[in-house]
């Protein structure tokens, strides 16, 4: 360390260049992790937080938004119960609404109908629970809106009109859209197009001949393993684990595959970037190293000393990248879906100097093959 | 070969000296084919301690040669070399390192110092590649060569001059008993070049330091216990004074 402390003080110009590269590389590491959290997080998070071992689609549903496309009855639901291993199962619905506040602002809202009491009922951060025909519990990001207890959001065209009681314990988003816990009668009235204007009323629930729902949410026992394929088979379905449900939200797959594509690509830049440095770095000391070898400094302090260099240039920068990366991401505006999470920060931060340190490892092992001999003759 | 009139330690060539450099039938061919050339032709030299040799010749004559060879850093195709009692065809490729490290300083063209390093600094990894003791102080061998007062100087704030000196001081570090000059004085005006040989020798006379310096510099020649002239790949005394 003794000569590389030294020449990073020595070429402070030229490191300070390098290391700039490297800081910018971090922060922007720092704002795709932040953006793909959060758009994972504004996807499926109102998936997330279910407590749901799978979901079972109508058999051959395309996965690309397969919870508004599918289509399942009674009949499944009563196979998936008798499936070993299932602890509760129940049928959920899922929709899309446009709807209007009393004070005219527009929202849009995912609906997801589902039976009152049951497992899939949220846990909620405030207000009662479901129960009456109207009353929806609403994503707590909903408040955003204007949102609060004892809104009455108007749905457009139908005109019906659903109560806020509560709200959700922390974020429940799917694609996007902030979720509406309704009960599953009333999402089944809404669905069916039988719906009138103003308050679901109870002569219209019963009224409804509508028995189907999007999905069987399933739980299973803990501890038992879930036999996916027997229930398929068994109730005539396409099941999928909660996470690869995930899949099945709209545009999650394009997003995500995006956003992991320009990471891969940033890692490949930070590792090609530093070691074209180094090489051009190390092809500038080649005379200099060829006079520590011909005075006697064995290869493997050489190696060392320039590995040292590379780690302090590495993690020095990106810890400068990744703070100002934080900076950053704590000032994005409220309209960008922003989450800032230690443990893919972590990753990241982690893959940028590791990365980076191979990068430097490939250029600094020249080192080892330049030849004490050039010391001797004339300067090149 | 003859012996030189001039010489301030005797060197037999029958017994092996315990200290100083020691070359027995030395051949060593450079190249391939049309371009093969004999850098050493049966090269036999001893240099004591404490004696200052200078070999003169022209370009391509073998004398960077003759320096690789003693200074382990090229093996002649065959013959031995001795340095300080060690035949250096003993010693692997890494222990050649360690033991360059310890035994032989080099003093190369222009100095050769580490751009980054003050001149304090350029001494003290010297010190630290050899495990040196920690207390090293490098001033004292800064004076020797009155270069104390540019301690704190990089080499891109020395003259020509003054990087030679540090170079030689750098040499000395690990009190080596051997020491390899090559073309100290090249870019040197002749003022400069008298002080840097005059330390040369004041050094080897000094501290017993066996020394062989390769140069083009005849103004210099008059500081050293003896000088031998290389021409194409033989090693002989001198001609006479063109």
């Amino acid at each position: 360390m003794f000569l590389a402390l030294r020449e990073l003080i020595f070429a402070r110009g030229r490191f300070s260049l390098m290391g700039g590269v490297i800081a910018l590389i971090a922060v922007l590491m720092v704002m795709l992790s932040g953006l793909s959290s959060g758009l994972v997080n504004d996807g499926v998070s109102g998936l997330k937080s279910m407590p749901v071992t799978a979901f079972a689609f109508d058999q051959g549903t395309k996965t690309d938004n397969a919870f508004s496309r599918s289509v399942i009855d009674d009949q499944q639901l009563i196979a998936w119960r008798g499936v070993e291993g299932v602890a509760a199962a129940e049928k959920m619905g899922v929709g899309m609404a446009n709807a209007t506040t009393e004070s005219g602002k527009q929202v849009d809202l995912t609906l997801f109908g589902v039976e009152p009491g049951s497992f899939l009922e949220p846990s909620r951060s405030a207000g009662t629970g479901l129960g009456s025909s109207d009353g929806i519990v609403v994503s707590s990001t909903a408040k955003a809106e204007g949102i609060e207890l004892g809104t009455v959001v108007t749905l457009d065209r139908i005109g019906t009109k659903l109560k806020v009681v509560g709200f959700t314990d922390g974020q429940a988003t799917f694609g996007h859209v902030d979720v509406a816990y309704l009960p599953l009668k009333t999402w089944q009235l809404i669905t069916s197009g039988q719906a009138a204007a103003g308050t679901p009323t109870a002569a219209q629930l019963s009224a409804v001949d509508f028995h189907t729902a999007s999905v069987v949410a399933v739980q299973a026992k803990s501890g038992a393993k879930l036999d996916l394929a027997a229930g398929d088979t068994a109730a005539g379905t396409s099941s999928k684990s909660l996470s690869a449900a995930f899949n099945a939200s709209p545009g999650y797959e394009a997003e995500t595959m995006t956003l992991s594509m320009i990471q891969v690509f940033l890692y490949a830049i930070c590792a090609l970037v530093v070691g074209a440095f180094f090489t051009v770095w190390t092809i500038q000391r080649k005379h200099e190293i060829s006079v520590l070898r011909a005075i006697g400094a064995s290869t493997g302090y050489l190696l060392r000393d320039g590995l040292a260099q590379a780690a302090i240039l590495l993690v020095g920068f990106t810890a400068l990248g990744v703070a100002a990366g934080l900076g950053l991401g704590a000032a994005m505006p409220e309209a960008m879906p922003f989450a800032l999470e230690a443990a893919p920060i972590a990753t990241a931060t982690g893959l940028t100097i590791g990365l980076g340190l191979i990068g430097a490892a490939v250029a600094v092992v020249r080192i080892s093959r330049i030849d004490p001999l050039n010391a001797l003759g004339g300067q090149r | 070969m003859t012996n030189p009139t001039f010489q301030a330690a005797s060197a037999s060539l029958a017994a092996l000296p315990a200290t100083g450099l020691s070359i027995r039938h030395a051949v060593m061919e450079l190249g391939d084919g049309d371009t093969r050339v004999t850098a050493l032709d049966d090269v036999s030299l001893d240099v004591a301690s404490g004696e200052f040799l200078a070999i003169v010749g022209p370009s391509g004559s073998g004398k960077s040669s003759l320096l690789a060879v003693a200074g382990a850093l090229a093996s002649p195709d065959s013959g031995t070399v001795t340095v300080n009692g060690q035949d250096l065809s003993q010693l692997s490729q890494g222990k050649r390192a360690a033991f360059r490290l310890s035994n032989i300083g080099f003093v190369f063209q222009s100095g050769n110092l580490i751009p980054a390093l003050t001149t304090a600094d350029q001494l003290r990894l010297v010190n630290r590649l050899a495990g040196g003791p920690k207390t090293f102080d490098p001033v004292a061998l800064l004076e020797s060569v009155g270069m104390a007062h540019r301690a704190a100087n990089r080499p891109g704030q020395l003259s020509g001059g003054e990087r030679q000196r540090v170079g030689i001081a750098r040499a000395l570090v690990t009190g080596a008993k051997l020491l390899l000059v090559d073309e100290p004085t090249a870019s040197l005006d002749r003022a400069r070049s008298r002080e840097v040989v005059e330390h040369l020798a004041r050094q080897s006379h000094e501290h017993g330091v066996a020394t062989v310096m390769v140069t083009h510099d005849h103004d210099v020649l008059g500081y050293c216990d003896r000088v031998l002239e290389m021409v194409d790949g033989r090693l002989g005394a001198p001609a006479p004074v063109r």
